[in-house]
């Protein structure tokens, strides 16, 4: 193992978890659920109780790149995948996180927060099959 | 005030997210990629937020109602089943492919790029799927 010292940002990266912490507080006390991104999804599409509520929690996050685009230049986004890996790694998580009932948001930073066995035995598998993945598919297949 | 604080908390989720840098797919694989160059920041940002919402989310296991006056929704399920576990294997196979989970994938949805749009159609087409398999067993 060798870390990528010149792309490694512990500080924006320990800030920007902070505030995903600050909003998972505010979102619990003040409206009395989880912060899972899957999970939320899930249920406005499938019409669940207090709808209102959580499309207005998934219309912040939707609009969160246009209220930093007003202060600054967004930061580097970059793919990847070709059309083929987006469409199967999309279908993935889609099928996964509603079997799984969370993805890193909820299992990973709430689940884990709220030390919950099954949010802690989730993040276990679902990390663990992301680097098995990344290890196949960069290193074996050479892709 | 419970419509403002739901805004708002999304609102921050999503800027956390992008100054973290998770809203890059490159970065979340390079943090993914334990065998190639290493790229540690994710765990951070892990780490970072659990370590702020440890305390309120505790604190919201001893309460019934928000400080909004909404009912307490906290997952009460503890059984370890085939689902978590597979759901969540299939889940963190497909993160590994194109280094996308939920969050960033609708933090980054309108910023423009049409990788983000095919991986999003997919997406709710699994998560339709999983809808229509779970009425097929219900029946």
């Amino acid at each position: 193992m060798t870390i990528d010292w010149l792309n490694f940002t512990p500080w924006p990266a320990l800030a920007g978890g902070a505030l995903i912490g600050l909003a998972a507080s505010l979102f619990v006390l003040g409206n009395g659920r989880i912060a899972g991104i899957s999970g939320l999804l899930g249920s406005v599409l499938e019409g669940g109780e207090g709808r209102g509520e959580k499309a207005l929690f998934l219309l912040g996050l939707l609009l969160a790149p246009l209220l930093w685009g007003l202060f600054a230049a967004l930061p580097t986004i970059e793919f990847q995948s070709d059309w083929l890996g987006l469409v199967l790694a999309g279908l993935l998580v889609g099928i996964g996180t509603r079997y799984g009932a969370g993805c890193t948001s909820g299992h990973g930073v709430c689940g884990i927060s709220r030390l919950s066995p099954r949010s802690l035995v989730a993040t276990l598998v679902f990390m663990a099959a992301g680097f098995a993945t990344v290890y196949i598919v960069r290193h074996l297949l050479g892709g | 005030m419970r419509r403002l604080s739901a805004f708002l908390a999304g609102l921050i989720f999503g800027i956390g997210l992008l100054l973290a840098g998770m809203a890059n797919p490159a970065k979340v694989l390079a943090f993914l990629d334990l065998a190639g160059a290493w790229d540690p920041s994710l765990a951070l940002v892990m780490a970072g937020a659990i370590a702020v919402a440890a305390g309120p989310l505790n604190w919201a296991r001893t309460r019934t109602t928000s400080l909004l006056g909404a009912p307490m929704q906290l997952p009460v399920k503890r059984e370890l089943d085939r689902r978590l576990i597979g759901g969540s294997l299939l889940f963190g196979i497909g993160w590994g492919i194109a280094g996308i989970c939920p969050g960033p994938a609708l933090a980054i949805l309108l910023t423009g790029h049409w990788q983000i749009i095919v991986f999003m159609l997919a997406l709710l087409t699994g998560m339709g799927l999983f809808r229509a398999l779970e009425s097929r067993r219900a029946l």
